[in-house]
Parts: structure tokens; sequence; C-alpha cells
């Protein structure tokens, strides 16, 4: 419909991109179904104040830049509006060259989802989860396994901009490309 | 419908020096009445013991009352006589003051570390004892001993259940949504516990039936997973870790089921039941919308949710052994987060408000009119008191979240004062089982 009309308009755009652009080292995250089905924590940490330790996985502030060729950083944020998961057509372009280095390097991604902190948070998580996973059907669809692409919704929690206007709202209603270490 | 509009003659909005008090997360800063609280006395409780007073028991018992937005406690200071037994009553001292209710009781040492309470509550134009009573308590029962008789003296003058021994779970968030607590204390703010401490979000949290358990999402390792944990002890099981989003979980009015919401490797977010005993699952919605925020009825006959099938988020309702969801919402073009009342009669949703997110309250049994009664931008997580009177939910004040309660005619609202940071997702307890 209206989404592959656009990714294919865009496809030869993100194709030369691309190719121009270097590869870097193939990275892989924890794989999550590693962990143990449940567990018990509270008896380990005290029994009327559980601390919160330190939980592992993905931290903040440890990705590394996607560079381009000639040095600059590409662009790992896609932008949506209020209440919508649909790619606009001029960031489908930052989609297709994260999938052609995925396709290039084999390396695992995983697409942060997030919303502006207006609505019900669950609510919220919903949207980002669909945010993500419009990023990832875009990849799918030009070929990168599912098994690269990992999702997470962080609905209102993790905002980028703190602030109660339109431009902060904007600047969170947001995908993350994120290459973990 | 909206209260705003009912909001003519009386609007009141009262500073209450609450500044010497002890530090507690969650103080009364500000009220709005819309209605006109009655003045009361609640003559100080004589302390017959051979330490000093640990708790002012009366103290406990005026602020319980004055927070309830439908009484105002007059000044000590103002109190022509101070009696501390019925036979002291002189009733002409309190229809001068207009009063229309006087609370009077003693604290009586009866052994070591065990005291007597008593209280009498006495109508002065009609010069009659409405209710008395005596109850044994030790230092660290007093408070909840306090708390107690509010309750029959509330119930006793509004006809309504009271809710001063329950208590509110909340999360915080601090250093930029870097730091959160999940905190449960006592309704008036004191007693707080943190229950958990997280350098990731921690969301939605619920009340078992019996207020001995919470389950809440945790992103701990940067996924979201739900967890049961036991007030009591600390220990935490983690129920459920799928693959993407695991949300919104809700316990059934038995205990023995948590409603959720899980999204799998697609994203696509639908209801899940999970039988607490064998943690099996499942499936309640099967939908490519954004299914989620499920609450049991009171009946457990229903789940009521949120979905986005109709192109925005309205409530369904969807019978717990499945089948086709019916639509509850229609009145404007964002209804989230339900929530009912313990008689079931009446449903809380977030509403969009012309742009404005805040609270409504919907009456399902008479006219299902929606009735706007918070008055913020931002309002969100409405939850019920076990008595149906009030609810709690999230406001903002600047930046920050701060926690508001409103009646559900949305007569009187409160601010709740924090002692600082981003306070959140307010859940109220069952009854305490005594």
């Amino acid at each position: 419909m209206a989404r592959q009309k656009m990714i294919a308009r865009c496809l030869p755009l993100g194709l030369a991109a691309g190719l121009l652009a270097a590869c870097s080292n193939p990275r892989t995250i924890p794989d999550p179904e590693s962990e143990p089905g449940f567990e018990s924590g509270g008896a380990a940490m005290g029994a009327d104040s559980v601390g919160s330790g330190d939980f592992g996985g993905f931290g903040g502030g440890e990705e590394i830049p996607f560079v381009g060729e000639a040095g600059e950083a590409l662009a790992d944020t896609i932008y949506f509006d209020f209440d919508s998961y649909e790619i606009r057509s001029s960031d489908a372009q930052i989609v297709n060259r994260h999938s052609l280095r995925l396709l290039d390097s084999g390396a695992r991604v995983r697409l942060e989802g997030h919303a502006d902190e207006r609505g019900s948070r669950e609510y919220n998580i919903g949207l980002g989860e669909r945010r993500a996973q419009a990023v990832r059907r875009m990849l799918m669809i030009q070929g990168v396994p599912a098994t690269q692409i990992a999702t997470v919704s962080f609905g209102e929690e993790r905002p980028i901009e703190f602030g109660s206007d339109e431009a902060a709202y904007a600047a969170n209603r947001r995908v993350v490309i994120r290459y973990p270490k | 419908m909206k209260i705003s509009m009912l909001r003519r003659t009386l609007r009141l909005v009262v500073l209450l020096g609450l500044a010497g008090r002890a530090a507690a997360e969650l103080r009364v800063e500000i009220t709005e009445w819309n209605i006109e609280p009655a003045p009361i006395a609640v003559v100080p409780f004589a302390w017959e013991a051979d330490t000093a007073a640990s708790l002012d028991v009366s103290a406990v018992i005026a602020a319980d009352l004055r927070r309830s937005g439908r009484f105002q406690p007059i000044d000590s200071n103002d109190m022509l006589s101070r009696p501390t037994r019925g036979a002291d009553m002189d009733f002409d001292d309190w229809r001068i003051l207009k009063v229309e209710a006087v609370v009077i009781g003693r604290v009586e040492q009866t052994g070591d570390n065990a005291y007597s309470v008593q209280f009498q509550l006495f109508d002065p134009f009609r010069g009659t004892q409405l209710v008395g009573y005596r109850m044994p308590a030790s230092r660290g029962t007093l408070r909840r001993v306090a708390h107690r008789v509010a309750d029959m003296i509330y119930e006793k003058l509004t006809g309504i259940k009271g809710v001063f021994a329950t208590r509110v779970a909340y999360v915080t968030a601090a250093d930029r949504g870097r730091h959160y607590e999940l905190i449960v204390a006592d309704q008036d703010g004191e007693n707080e516990h943190t229950i958990l401490e997280s350098k990731d979000p921690i969301m939605s949290p619920a009340w078992s039936p019996d207020s001995r358990q919470l389950a809440y999402v945790s992103f701990e390792g940067s996924r979201s997973s739900i967890w049961v944990q036991t007030l009591r002890t600390g220990n935490r099981l983690r129920v459920s870790s799928e693959p993407g989003v695991n949300g919104a979980p809700a316990f059934s009015p038995d205990g023995r089921q948590l409603v959720m919401t899980l999204g799998g490797t697609d994203g696509n977010l639908d209801l899940f039941v999970m039988d607490l005993a064998t943690r099996g699952k499942r499936r309640l919605t099967r939908h490519r919308a954004i299914d989620t925020e499920g609450s049991f009825s009171p009946d457990g006959r229903y789940v009521y949710f949120n979905s986005d099938r109709s192109g925005g988020p309205q409530v369904y309702r969807v019978s717990v052994r499945g089948g086709t969801p019916e639509r509850v919402t229609f009145e404007g073009g964002y209804n989230a987060r339900p929530r009912l009342s313990p008689d079931g009669q009446r449903l809380a949703v977030v509403h969009n408000d012309r742009g404005n997110f805040r609270i409504a309250v919907i009456d399902l049994e008479r006219d299902r009119q929606l009735v706007v009664v918070s008055a913020g931008r931002q309002d969100e997580s409405p939850s019920f008191a076990p008595n149906g009177d009030t609810l709690i939910y999230a406001t903002r004040q600047s930046r920050d979240g701060v926690l508001e309660t409103v009646t559900a005619d949305g007569l009187i609202r409160q601010r709740l004062k924090s002692r600082g940071g981003d306070v959140r997702e307010p859940v109220w307890s069952p009854f305490p089982r005594y």
C-alpha cells in the first residue's frame, strides 16, 4: 500500500548511500533467551528493600555510533507524528542505510521505540513498540533477517528531551537504531 | 458535562500549613473544594501514660478528616474547653462554635507497651453521642489505630466507608530518568517504604486483592518483564519475560490470575490471562491493533481494556472466557487506562479533553455520561480508593509528576505535596484485612 510504495521509491537512494558506507565490526547482543525464566532476587538483596544491583544488558551510552566513510555519524533516529507509527518518507532513507549495513556486516541491531509523555503510559509502550516494529518491518522487507533485529519499547519512560512543549514531544516520538557492543 | 461549569459559587484554594510536620512523601498541599467542608472539632486527646506521648493520636485523626476534603477541623486554640471524657462535655461550648461534630478521647497505658485508645463522637446540636469505642494498641500500632478511629468517625458522619488505614503504591523517577523507585506508603504519606530500586524504568504497579503483593513491570536488563513481589518478605518472582512487550499486569479479584499485555516478537500487543499457580497463559484478545491496560471487573466476569482497533484508544470489555469484545466508550477520540470502581458501577479513564489529558469518570449504571474530574494537562493513571468515593491519579506541576486525589463526583480535589522528584502511577490498595 502506501508504505510499500514509499519503500520502493526510497530503496535506490538507500542502496546508493549504503554502498558508500564503510563497514564496522559486527557486534553481538546478549541472547535474551539465555536468561532464566524467573528468579528470586528479594532474598539476596534484603527483606524489606530490594537493591537495584547491576542487571547487565544494555546500559545507556555504550553504543558506538555508525560512522560513514566520510567520517560523519549517520542518523540513528527516526521520528514519528503524534499517535502514529508510520515512517515518514523522508526518514525511510535512514532505515535503508542501516539495512544495507546490517546485510553487509551481519551485525545485530536493537530498535528502541519511544513515545512522547502525553496520554497513558502502557498505551505509550504500545505506540513505542509499534514504531520499533515499523522500522523492523522495513528492515526485513529489505532482506535483513529477523534474527539480527531485536525491539524494545520504553514508551514515555526514557525521554531524550525533558520538556512539555511540541518540540520536546516531537523529539521524543522516535525509534533509536542501536548497535550494542 | 464538565465539573468546572458546576464550580461557580464556592471555589476555595487553601494552603494548609503543614510545614512543621515530619518529612513525608505525600502531604496535602492544596485543596479545591466545590462543596463547603463541615467544621468539626477534634479535641486533643489526653495521654495518660508513664512516658511522653509517642504519637499525637488526635492530630492523626484530624489530619485524616481534613484530607478527606469533607471536614475542616477547627484550631484547638479556638476551643472554649478541651474535654477528654464524656462527663466533661458541655455542648454549649461547641454550639457557639457551630461545629457539626466533636471528637474527644484519651490514650491510657494499660501495661508495658500496651495502651487503650478511647474516643467518643458527639453531635453538639442534638447533644447526643454518635459513636464511642475503646481499642487496644501498642506503640507500633498506635498510628494504625488512629486511622481506624478516623475511619469510624468518617463512616458515621458521611455513610461512606473510610480509607484512612489503606496504602498507596507509586513510582518515583529521579536523575533524569536514571533512578527509579517503587514505593509503598500509608495513604497519608507516612510509613514510606521503597520496595524496589532500579536504574531502569519501573511501571504499572498493581495490588493483589489481599494487599500483600504488588505486580509491576521492570525494565531491568533493558527489557520489560513482569514481576510479583511479596511486600512482607521482599521476595520477588519474574512471572513473564517473553520477547517484546511484557506489560500492564492486573490481578483478578480472587488473586489467582494476572491479566497482562504481551507483544511477542512481532509487536502485536494482545491481552493474556496467566494462572499464577501454574504460570500457564491463555490468550484473551487477538487483534492487530494495540490491546493493553487490561483490568478485571470486580465480579471477575469481564476484562476491561484499551484498544486502538477503531483508530484511537477506546475502552472495550471482553468476557474472561474470551469472545468478541464490546466497545464501552464513545465520547471523544482518546479514552485509555480503564479502571472500574469497586462496585463496578463507574469507570475511570484517561480522556483527551480538547488537547488536555484528564481523568474522566463514566457512570455505567445510569446515563453513561463522561464527566471530566481533573483539571491538568497531562493527568494519568487513575486508581479508585477501595470505598469507590475517591480517585488518586498523577498530574504535572511544572515538569514533575505529582499526585492528586479527587472525589468521583469531581467536587473535592487535592494535591499531595511530594518531597520532590517525579512521582507517577499511584495505585490505591484494597481495604486492609484486620
